[in-house]
């Protein structure tokens, strides 16, 4: 569903992603793997709009997507997390949730301010849908707190959960064990696949946590230096003796 | 302790002798065609020094003194109480409100002319810093030209009226639009910038628009400004002592009650107080649809919001928008009001005003919008005694509430959502 050709960003001098290519299918759990500062990040902020490629396709549903607006290309169902939480602070956890859930509801203002029954509707089928994502990922209590007091692990979740009341075909995830306990990981690790299997998504993941990415990837993607290094199953990355050499410097 | 802050005292106390010095001890006096210099008398010299050496010793013992502050008992003898029960706190509240209003309906007929005229003027700031509140409290874009957009809904009025008779009902929805118009026309440019850079072009636009009425003269007569801008009707019924326009008729001869003066500006006090409910209820309502949250989500986090699907063009094109529909609805009452308008009425110092008002009020909070609005038009009159030292009572009474209280009278409290477990 998700194709990238020959990805390539430059910023002035430096090429920081240089012909990058890979694929999601449906249902897939694609990584993306690599040493700090490798281009990771950049290759999400391209395909997520937030910044023009300079080179090379990205095709989501056959159509081509480079260069459109950030807010455009979620609209077609390709929402990201960030590597470091974005959450709407001073907004309480459900709102956070509401906000996210904006192309669905009845924005018409006058509508809105005469609370028509298709503007109600619509409005109480974003909260049922944000219930069922809080108790999905153990929220719901938190529900009326402020989304900037929960604590990080939480933070994470609804993050995720935030992405998911937007009914996406595809995830991206930047990052999002990071600072988790192993206990928080694992249940991360859960989250995606049932994410997966119950909701039909596909998630392309960057993450450094190696049991986790190992776990449960469908494919990994190496990328060094901005360049493509290796892609396969875990197995064939595990065994790839660039990889090791990238991980572990050269013997 | 003491030994450390004597330098630091003592250069205090030079710093208030050279800056009181040559503003109070030194005079200029004009003799004829010549000025001369002369010195002032010796109590001013005394209490200079006097100045000084209470600087001195303040700084001196500035950390046990400050101790003492911290250690004396709170104010607020109800700050140790529990907090009331959400159910009860929020019919309480409205139950207040609605009180208010009421009394605020028929306050007017037992208090005086003066009054009653000043509570209009409160109520139009109320309008205008309803409508800031929205630009920069909810959707969080400073917006140092708010102004402009109070300028166009009067002079929309005063243009109209002057040129094609149009009254007072017909002109304050165009009033409102023109305004609406004009803030998403200038929200255009602005759309990529943020904080302080957006401060400052918001800034330009305001100075523009008055700059530009000051100068029009053919058709805003500059300086001199317009007037005999009518008053608003009841009903085709008018409440000067004789009918202007053809076909109208008089308020006081219609009831059969005797002619008064203060029948006008009761009747222009309450369009205002309707105005006024009916900008905070819209307004109230908006923060609780998809465009109010999106305007806080935005100001919280602009890329979050965006990679959410959210366009940044529309939601701040219409934040600027409403909150300049407000203004022109402001403007205009403020037009008929005053029967008179020139561009002295809409200099910066009125943009900071609004913007005082929503800072000290409580960024996003309505109620708190509304209590500060009061307190910052009455009490520059309630002051009035004190004449010259009245903007410097109201400075240092703003520099004690950001010190004490930075999140203002009210903060804004997020609504409490009911939610229903999903299986």
């Amino acid at each position: 569903m998700l194709e990238v050709q020959n990805l390539s960003m430059r910023f002035g001098g430096l090429l920081a992603v240089d012909q990058v290519s890979l694929d999601v299918q449906e249902q897939e759990i694609v990584s993306i793997i690599g040493p700090n500062g490798a281009g990771k990040t950049t290759v999400f902020n391209c395909m997520s709009g937030f910044y023009k490629p300079t080179g090379g396709k990205i095709i989501f549903k056959g159509k081509e997507i480079q260069g459109r607006p950030d807010y455009k290309i979620s609209r077609l169902g390709m929402v990201r997390t960030f590597q470091h939480v974005r959450l709407f602070t001073r907004l309480s956890v459900v709102e956070n949730l509401l906000v996210a859930q904006h192309r669905h509801l009845n924005t018409n203002m006058l509508a809105g301010l005469i609370g028509t029954r298709n503007y109600r509707e619509r409005e109480q089928r974003a909260l049922d849908r944000a219930a069922y994502w809080l108790e999905r990922v153990g929220l719901l209590e938190l529900a009326n707190r402020d989304a900037g007091n929960l604590a990080y692990g939480q933070q994470r979740r609804l993050e995720i959960a935030r992405c998911m009341v937007t009914e996406p075909s595809l995830l991206m995830l930047d990052e999002p064990a990071a600072g988790l306990n192993p206990a928080e990981t694992k249940e991360l690790n859960q989250l995606i696949v049932s994410l997966k299997e119950a909701y039909n998504v596909s998630v392309v993941l960057i993450e450094h946590d190696m049991s986790l990415v190992m776990d449960i990837s469908d494919r990994i993607n190496v990328i060094s230096q901005g360049c493509p290094l290796a892609s396969g199953t875990p197995e064939e990355i595990r065994q790839n003796d660039d990889v090791i050499k990238a991980y572990l410097g050269e013997a | 302790m003491v030994k450390n802050n004597l330098g630091h005292a003592a250069f205090c106390a030079i710093v208030t002798v050279i800056i009181s010095f040559p503003i109070l001890g030194l005079n200029l006096e004009a003799r004829g065609v010549n000025i001369t210099l002369t010195g002032a008398s010796t109590s001013t010299y005394v209490a200079i020094l006097v100045a000084a050496a209470t600087v001195f010793v303040f700084q001196t013992f500035r950390d046990s003194l400050m101790g003492l502050l911290r250690k004396a008992p709170k104010l607020n003898p109800i700050s140790r109480k529990q907090p009331m029960e959400r159910s009860r706190r929020v019919k309480l509240e409205s139950w207040i409100i609605t009180g208010i209003v009421i009394f605020a309906l028929f306050w007017p007929f037992f208090v005086s002319r003066g009054s009653v005229d000043l509570a209009t003027l409160v109520l139009i700031y109320i309008m205008l810093a309803l409508g800031l509140n929205v630009v920069v409290g909810l959707a969080g874009l400073l917006d140092l030209g708010y102004v402009a957009f109070y300028a166009v809904g009067a002079y929309t009025f005063a243009l109209l009226s002057e040129y094609m008779n149009i009254s007072f009902w017909m002109a304050l929805p165009i009033g409102a639009l023109l305004a609406g118009i004009t803030g998403m026309i200038l929200g255009f440019p602005v759309l990529r910038l943020r904080g302080d850079y957006l401060a400052i072009v918001t800034l330009g636009f305001g100075e523009i628009i008055r700059i530009l009425l000051n100068n029009w003269t053919s058709l805003t007569g500059g300086p001199n400004g317009i007037g005999g801008i009518p008053d608003p009707t009841l009903f085709g019924m008018e409440f000067g002592r004789r009918v202007k326009v053809e076909g109208n008729t008089s308020f006081h001869e219609t009831f059969g009650i005797a002619y008064s003066g203060e029948h006008k500006v009761i009747f222009l006090y309450l369009i205002a107080l309707v105005l006024a409910v009916i900008t905070a209820l819209i307004i109230r309502r908006f923060m609780r649809m998809p465009v109010g949250r999106a305007w806080e989500a935005l100001r919280e986090d602009e890329i979050a919001a965006r990679s959410l699907g959210l366009s940044r063009t529309a939601v701040k094109l219409s934040a600027f928008t409403i909150g300049a529909f407000f203004a022109g609805f402001a403007g205009t009452v403020f037009a008929s009001k005053q029967g008179f308008i020139s561009p002295e009425s809409f200099v910066f110092l009125e943009s900071a005003i609004i913007l005082a008002i929503v800072v000290l009020g409580g960024m996003g909070s309505q109620l708190g919008v509304i209590l500060a609005a009061i307190a910052v038009t009455i009490l520059p009159e309630l002051a009035r005694e004190f004449s010259e030292y009245r903007m410097l009572i109201f400075g240092a009474a703003m520099v004690l509430m950001m010190v004490w209280r930075p999140q203002g009278l009210l903060p804004m409290r997020r609504t409490h959502i009911k939610l229903n477990r999903q299986e």
